[in-house]
Order: C-alpha cells, then sequence, then structure tokens
C-alpha cells in the first residue's frame, strides 16, 4: 500500500501540476477582470490535493502523525488567507494570490520532508507575515504621501545595510545576517522593498540626467554595502532592480545599455579582484575538476536533478540533504530530485506567471511612482528565481540565494510577501478608482439622459 | 518649447509601454534558454550523472535493488548477484578469468560492462506489481539485465590461443560494430577482486587491471605499413601504385640513417603490391620519404590518431606525429611503424573495421540492450555509424593489399578452403635489444563480404606471421564455426 502510494506519487503529481499550470495559463488571459472564478477554485483544489499527497506519504513512512496534524493546519492557514483576503479587499487580484497559496504550500510541504522543525518555524513566519501582509493594501488606501520620502527610504536603506556589514558575524565567508532574541533576520531581504521605494520616489517625476546620477550615486552606494559584505546574489539582485526601474523611469534606452555595460565592466573587475568571484566562477565553468572541493554543491545539485530526471526518486526516495544549503539555496533541485523537473518546470512557470501577473498590473497603473514600485517587485522577484534556479542547474553561476516562497528562510517570506501584498494594495487602489470612475460615468450618463 | 521638440524627436525615448514590455520580452527569452537548458541537461545526463561515484543515490538504489546479471549475446551468464543463507549479496563471475577485463567487476570501483551498465543494472524496470509483492515481502527488486555483444566462445578460443602470453585480442563485426570479444593478459579473476586488490595495486610492474585492448599503447610495427600504403594512394593514386617499383638490398639508407628488413632479408625487385604483402621495410622506407609530410599528418588526423576515438570504454590515444621538421630518419621509421608511433590495439582494430566496411566506421559497442528481470527489452543500442574515415575506393584499394598478404605473403598460414582473410602483420620491436619484437597480427574475413575483424598483439613473442597469425585463424575459424559457415 504504501508503496503503491509512493510510487504513484510521481504521476500524480506531475499530472496534478501540469493541471494547476494549464489553469494559471488560461486564468492569465482574464487576470485583469477577475473572470470566471471556476478556475480559481480548481486551483484551490489542487493546490491542497498535491499537499495531501506530500503528507500522506510523509506520515505513512514515518508512521508520525504530526504531519497530517501540521497538514490541516496549514489548509486552515491556507484557506483562511484566502477567504480573509478576498473578504475584506473586493478587488483583489485572485491569480497572483492563489499561486502565492500555491507556492507557500508546496513550500512548507518539500520543508516538512526535509527538516519538521524548520517547517514549524517556517509555518509560523509565514502565518506572521500574511498578518503583517494584509495590512499593507489598507495602508496603501489610506496614506498618500509615499512618494515624500525618498531620502528616508535611502538613509533607511543604508543604514540597514551597513549595520550588517559593521556588525555582523561571518557566516560562510559573507555577512549577511543579524540574531536579535534568537532570531535570525536578513536586512538586506528587507531593504529591497525600500530600496524599490526609494529608487520609485526619486525618479518618478524627474529623470533628469543630474537627478539619475544623484540617485545612481545612492544606489550605488547600496550595492557596494552588499559587496562589501560578501552577498554577491544581493548585489545583483539591487544592481540589476535599479538599472530596470532607471530604464522604465528614464524611459531611455540608453540607461539599459549603459548599465549593462557597467555591469560586465563590474564583473569582469571583480573576477580579476576577487578570489571568492573567481571560485565561483571556475566552480560554474568546470564543477567536475573540482567536485571535491568548490564544485561541491553544484556538482550535488546536478546528481539531484540528473537522478530525479523527469518524474523524480518518488517523495522520500532520494537523498536531497546530500546538497549543503538544501532549504535555503538549494530548494528546486531537491524539489527536481523526489518530485520530477516536470514539477519543478512547472514551479518555475507558475513564478513567472505570477511576474506576468504583475507586469500586467504595471502596464495598467497610470500614476508612475505606483507602476514603477509595481514593476520593481516583478523585476526583482523574477531575477531571483533566475539566480536561484540557474545556479543549481548550472545554467549560471551559484550565487546563493534563496527561492521566494518556497525556500527556507524567514526574512525571505516576510518580505515576498510584503512585497506581493504591495502589488495587490497597488491593484485594489487601482480597481477601486475604476469603479469610482464608472460610478462617476453612469451618473452622468444618467443626468444627461434627465435632461 | 525648444525643450520639448527635443525631447520629441529623441529615438531613444520610449513609451512606458514599450519599456514594460521589452523587459517582459527579455526575461522570458532567458527564461526559455534556462529551461531548454534544464530540458537538454535532464534528457542526455540522467545516465552519468547516477554513474558518478560521488552520486550518493547510487547507495540508495542498492539498498532497495540488487544488481542485475550481465549476459552474453546468447544469454550465458557472464556476471550476476548470487545470495547466501543469509541473504548476503556478492557478485559472481562464472567464466572468472576469461572475461575479466571486458565484463570488469563492481566492487573496488567499477570496470567494464559493471561501470558502463552501471546506471541499468541497479535501477529496476520490473512492473509495479512486482515491486510491491517485492516490497511487502521485505525482498530486493533485481536490477535490470545488461545483454552484450561478447560471444563467450569466441571469447574463450581467444583466450585460449594467447596462452600464457601478454597481450590483448579484439574481435568486432564489421557492418554493425558489435565487440565479440575482448582479451587482456595477463588476466584477474574478478570473482577474487576485493580479496587480491591489495596485491594487485601494490604491483606496479604487472599492470593486471590495464586493459590492454584499450589502453595499452604498443608500437604498430608494420601493421602501419596500412596507413602508409593509404597515404601513398592518397598521392599517387592507382598510377602510383601500378609503376611503384623497388629493389631491395636489405636495407634502405638516406644520409646517415638506415633501415633494415625484418631478420635483414633481401626481397630483391618489388612492386607496391609485393613490398606490402611481403613487408619490406626498405621499400616502404623509400615509399615513406616521397611522402608530402603535412598530406601525412592530416591523414592521420583522418584515422584518428591524436584524438579521441568513439568509444565508450575507456581508452588511451593513440600518438603518431609526422610534420615538416620531422628529420628523415624519423620519415623513415614512421613508415614502417616504428619511431615514436603509439596504438592501441582497439584503435588498430576500427581502421581494419572500416577498410573491410568499405571505408565507413562502425561505432564499436559492448552494450546490445537492456532487459527487465522478465526479460522485457527496455532499451536496445543501435549501430552507430561514425562515418566514412576513408572513400571507398582507398577502402578497396587497402583491401586487395591486404587480401595479397595472405595470398602470397607474410600471413599464409590464414589460406585455408572454407573462407577468405586479408590482414597485415606486424613485428614491431620495443626495447633497445634488437631482435625482440611484439607479433602483430589485423584483418578480416571472408575478403568478398567482410562479417568480422580480428586484431591480435602478443608482446615480445617475435614476427607476426608467425605467432599472431595462427591465433588469429583459430578466432576466424572459431566464429565461421558460429555462424554455421563450417562445421
Amino acid at each position: 500500500m504504501q508503496f503503491y502510494i509512493i510510487e504513484l506519487s510521481k504521476y500524480v503529481l506531475t499530472v496534478l501540476m501540469c493541471t494547476y499550470v494549464l489553469t494559471d495559463i488560461i486564468a492569465l488571459k482574464f487576470a485583469e477582470n477577475n473572470g470566471s472564478s471556476l478556475y480559481y477554485v480548481i486551483q484551490n483544489l489542487i493546490m491542497v490535493l498535491v499537499q495531501f499527497y506530500i503528507f500522506l506519504v510523509l506520515t505513512f513512512v514515518s508512521s508520525d502523525y504530526r504531519y497530517l496534524f501540521f497538514f490541516t493546519f496549514i489548509q486552515v492557514f491556507l484557506f483562511s488567507t484566502l477567504f480573509l483576503v478576498t473578504f475584506v479587499y473586493e478587488h483583489v487580484n485572485r491569480l497572483l494570490l492563489n499561486n502565492i497559496c500555491m507556492m507557500l504550500g508546496i513550500g512548507l510541504s518539500v520543508i516538512s520532508r526535509l527538516s519538521f522543525d524548520k517547517a514549524v518555524r517556517q509555518f509560523v513566519i509565514s502565518v506572521l507575515s500574511v498578518i503583517v501582509g494584509m495590512f499593507v493594501p489598507f495602508i496603501f488606501s489610506k496614506v498618500k504621501t509615499f512618494k515624500k520620502f525618498t531620502w528616508a527610504y535611502a538613509l533607511l536603506g543604508i543604514t540597514m545595510l551597513g549595520a550588517v556589514l559593521l556588525y555582523s558575524g561571518v557566516v560562510h565567508g559573507s555577512k549577511i545576517s543579524f540574531t536579535l532574541f534568537k532570531i535570525t533576520f536578513q536586512p538586506s531581504e528587507f531593504v529591497k522593498i525600500i530600496f524599490i521605494f526609494f529608487v520609485a520616489a526619486a525618479l518618478w517625476e524627474d529623470s533628469s540626467f543630474k537627478r539619475v546620477v544623484f540617485t545612481s550615486i545612492i544606489a550605488a552606494v547600496h550595492v557596494l554595502i552588499l559587496v562589501a559584505s560578501v552577498d554577491l546574489g544581493n548585489a545583483l539582485i539591487f544592481f540589476v532592480g535599479y538599472i530596470s526601474l532607471l530604464f522604465l523611469a528614464s524611459r531611455n534606452i540608453l540607461y539599459l545599455i549603459s548599465g549593462g555595460l557597467a555591469g560586465v565592466a563590474a564583473a569582469i573587475f571583480a573576477y580579476r579582484n576577487f578570489v571568492h568571484v573567481q571560485t565561483r566562477f571556475l566552480a560554474w565553468m568546470d564543477p567536475w575538476t573540482y567536485i571535491d572541493s568548490k564544485g561541491y554543491q553544484i556538482t550535488q545539485s546536478l546528481f539531484a536533478i540528473g537522478s530525479g530526471s523527469w518524474l523524480g526518486m518518488g517523495i522520500l526516495g532520494g537523498n536531497p540533504s546530500s546538497i549543503p544549503y538544501v532549504a535555503d539555496d538549494a530548494i528546486f533541485s531537491s524539489i527536481c530530485e523526489e518530485f520530477g523537473v516536470i514539477f519543478g518546470l512547472g514551479l518555475v512557470l507558475i513564478s513567472l506567471s505570477c511576474f506576468a501577473t504583475i507586469m500586467l498590473i504595471a502596464l495598467s497603473v497610470h500614476d508612475k511612482f505606483y507602476q514603477l514600485i509595481v514593476y520593481g517587485v516583478g523585476v526583482i522577484y523574477i531575477f531571483q528565481i533566475f539566480l536561484t534556479v540557474g545556479g543549481g542547474v548550472k545554467f549560471i553561476p551559484l550565487t546563493g540565494v534563496t527561492y521566494p516562497l518556497l525556500s527556507y528562510g524567514g526574512s525571505s517570506i516576510m518580505t515576498t510577501m510584503i512585497m506581493f501584498f504591495v502589488v495587490q494594495g497597488i491593484y485594489i487602489r487601482l480597481m477601486n478608482i475604476r469603479e469610482k470612475m464608472r460610478i462617476k460615468e453612469e451618473k452622468q450618463k444618467k443626468s444627461a439622459q434627465l435632461v | 518649447m525648444d525643450e520639448e521638440k527635443r525631447k520629441k524627436f529623441n529615438i531613444f525615448k520610449l513609451s512606458g509601454k514599450t519599456c514594460i514590455i521589452i523587459n517582459v520580452v527579455f526575461v522570458m527569452l532567458i527564461f526559455i534558454a534556462m529551461i531548454a537548458h534544464i530540458v537538454i541537461f535532464v534528457a542526455n545526463n540522467e545516465e552519468e550523472m547516477i554513474n558518478n561515484s560521488y552520486n550518493s543515490r547510487q547507495e540508495i538504489l542498492l539498498s532497495r535493488n540488487y544488481r542485475g546479471s550481465i549476459l552474453s549475446r546468447d544469454k550465458d551468464v557472464l556476471a550476476k548477484t548470487s545470495f547466501d543463507e543469509y541473504d548476503n549479496e556478492s557478485r559472481e563471475y562464472p567464466y572468472g578469468e576469461i572475461l575479466s577485463h571486458i565484463v570488469g567487476y563492481a566492487d573496488k570501483g567499477k570496470a567494464g560492462v559493471e561501470y558502463l551498465g552501471n546506471y541499468y543494472l541497479i535501477n529496476t524496470d520490473i512492473p509495479l506489481a512486482q515491486k510491491v509483492r517485492n516490497d511487502t515481502a521485505g525482498r530486493k527488486n533485481p536490477g535490470n539485465n545488461v545483454v552484450t555483444t561478447l560471444d563467450v566462445e569466441i571469447q574463450k578460443a581467444a583466450d585460449d590461443q594467447l596462452g600464457l602470453y601478454r597481450g590483448a585480442i579484439v574481435v568486432t563485426e564489421v557492418k554493425t560494430g558489435k565487440i565479440l570479444a575482448m582479451v587482456s593478459h595477463p588476466d584477474f579473476d574478478p570473482n577474487e577482486i576485493s580479496n587480491i586488490w591489495d596485491d594487485i595495486i601494490n604491483d606496479e610492474t604487472s599492470s593486471v587491471l590495464l586493459n590492454r585492448a584499450t589502453q595499452g599503447l604498443y608500437p604498430p610495427g608494420s601493421t602501419f605499413k596500412i596507413v602508409t600504403a593509404l597515404e601513398y594512394y592518397r598521392e599517387y593514386h592507382s598510377e602510383g601504385i601500378d609503376n611503384y617499383r623497388f629493389t631491395c638490398s636489405g636495407r634502405y639508407s638516406k644520409g646517415a640513417s638506415s633501415i633494415s628488413c625484418y631478420h635483414g632479408t633481401v626481397h630483391g625487385n618489388v612492386n607496391f603490391f609485393s613490398s606490402f604483402a611481403k613487408s619490406c621495410n626498405s621499400s616502404f622506407a623509400n615509399i615513406g620519404m616521397s611522402l608530402d609530410r603535412a598530406l601525412f599528418d592530416q591523414t592521420l588526423d583522418d584515422l584518428l590518431f591524436n584524438g579521441e576515438l568513439p568509444l565508450d570504454i575507456p581508452y588511451s590515444k593513440s600518438s603518431a606525429y609526422v610534420s615538416e621538421d620531422t628529420s628523415d630518419s624519423l620519415m623513415m621509421q614512421t613508415s614502417i611503424g616504428q619511431g615514436n608511433t603509439q596504438m592501441t590495439p582497439i584503435h588498430l582494430n576500427m581502421i581494419t573495421m572500416a577498410i573491410a566496411n568499405g571505408g565507413e566506421l562502425m561505432k564499436p559497442r559492448v552494450m546490445d540492450r537492456i532487459e527487465n528481470a522478465n526479460g522485457s527489452v527496455i532499451k536496445t543500442y543501435e549501430n552507430e555509424s561514425y562515418g566514412f574515415i576513408i572513400t571507398e575506393d582507398e577502402a578497396a584499394t587497402l583491401k586487395s593489399l591486404m587480401i595479397n598478404v595472405v595470398e602470397s605473403g607474410t600471413a599464409p598460414k590464414l589460406k585455408n578452403d572454407n573462407y577468405t582473410a586479408a590482414g597485415k602483420t606486424g613485428s614491431a620491436e620495443y626495447g633497445n635489444v634488437k631482435g625482440d619484437s611484439h607479433a602483430w597480427f589485423t584483418g578480416f574475413a571472408p575478403a568478398e563480404d567482410p562479417m568480422v575483424a580480428v586484431t591480435v598483439i602478443v608482446e615480445g613473442a617475435g614476427s607476426g606471421g608467425d605467432y599472431a597469425v595462427p591465433i588469429a585463424k583459430r578466432i576466424f575459424d572459431e566464429y565461421f564455426r558460429q555462424e554455421g559457415i563450417i562445421n
């Protein structure tokens, strides 16, 4: 019986994932107007089934019923999120919300398989993150002065990053986190949001050359602090985020091109001058030669994906813990190993669907400040996924960043959740404005008819 | 006003919508490339990933499945997993030393088919219901079986013929690339590998584990005249070959250097055919001196010297260099297969296969198909062409030269009523002691419609005609007995 369930899991999970991706693609077509809710219900059903299957296997194999209880908790959490958010905010983007819950649920299930304790911690943080996130759209409907705090954002961001550089301990060669009251914070995650707000506030109105130079210098300070902290992944994310935002704010392709060239120059400079950059590059070019040392993580990740192949080795059938930092940086590889590459690629497609939804929202927002923020969130989100997936499959050098919503890491979850709710907040604001306009128009029509 | 005008006409200015679309298209392109990279990686590398000894998943598979069997082409068991009364697994090789190198071993690292087929041997493709039955009974699943192209009878004959000599034998089918037999002496008993491992590793002189057939580098001696003859044909064509005349006095000199014929034999007046058939060193040194060295180098490349061979079994690269800077002395040496040239038996066999098969080289392979424990075929290895390494014309010319070697040259012992063989002998001198030579033979049969290629090297035995040819003869006989052509 147990054996059947594990063997079947390969096929069942793959089929469920493919169906989900299909509904996502269909739903994207009417993402703007929140059309038929049938697809959304199907998606929620699949979300439960996937997790149910994973936890069923975990419970069977371990004979530990904590897993079933945990599964129930997660479902209660996810469905209350779905109901509460849609209840409080009539105009929330359902597709984006569904995708967030799907990723969150799968992330919790996969982490449960790796470590139950970590999963419980992740669960607590997730609940907190949603509670915090729930307030974001409300704040956006009330506070009108977000555009005015340009320099406060810059100061706050640089202070937080600087504090990490100066006061944090060195973990695995990087200065990334703080531990306060037994909780580890990774401030660079939160600064991502502040940074987007800073750039949007600085450039939405005025993108003259002088202004751009000034903003670029402050953005460069952010990036350089991250480089000094040996947090290359985040340095890259901030850099790419800034160049993209600058491009949309100025609408001048020359900035995009010169930004790209500056990036290449910086990469070459870093390669020539920093040993740890060379190490990563060599480990990427030829991991097999350095399989015992610098190539270890990438080769173990490749083993996991290669051994998993299309359908995976089955839940609990692989050995994902052989990959260093599996729950944080290599979650995608571990998913490919046991759930199969098709399942893993399905998650990437869901992420792309989130990105597409965010970009569609950015297109319809006419207030440039809010447009820049939505766009910035989209770019940073998808670029981080590119870094973590591409690094794990040897498409690009490994940078050790998390997969938003899937990976273990409280700061990452909290930040991603706030970013998504910022997008929701702006979307809800947009929908509210549209509705007001519609009502106004109808009134005018009516009065016109009366006359 | 001016400011506004300038802005309007700035071609680098885009609309916000265009900017976002550019960004989305860019992201989509990158992700398409990345997903394609993942798909290609998974499609091509699953086997290699699992086979890597650093991959801990091998042990996971082996905790659920036991290694499958390795079978000959007639389904004789060459390796299998057996269990004692306490259910301890051990690997059993019924033919012991006879197939030691090609079947290999799975303990203390992996070699041979045990290495090549490892992925399939430790995976299982039995039906789900059967897996469930094993699972409930607490039994391991049987891994898949690898059916090889090896023929036990031919392998036995080859092993027997090489006897106590060191050396190697390769037997292949020229039209399919199937390896029928591969012998390397000295050999070892794979059943005892864990017991004898330390002795083997500590004995630096014996190189017992080396598969001489694919990894042993030898001077090719006169068998290399095939290459020299090919180059002569490429430069001087049929007329050059028909008009070639030389008078052998048992020695050829140019400047301070000279080449003697084997045992100082004086061959007298020879043409191209008799030079090749009688393996006249003096004549071939003369031929070598008439060759364009840059073109010769190109021919060496065509024949896969100094490069990779289309071969899955671990092998050594053969080396042969000729260039404008090659001295006359070295050029003469090289033309007769001495000098710095080094070659593996499998490489010589591949060149022979190509000649026999009209110029087209079939990739040699030992894996024929993968079956699950119930005998259902999981995967079939197809014949794979490497392409024409020489033209049909060139192959025909070399073939007629090689037929002549049996008819009126150094391999008369291959003459018989049942089939026509063709080939080339060699006596490759090695070391500094004059007269010590490895006995070579490489050839194929039947000459009219070649089916099988045999390459033999007997270390330190003497002349190829005396020592290697009789071995090849027995192997050809055994092959044609298997094919039902002779009784």
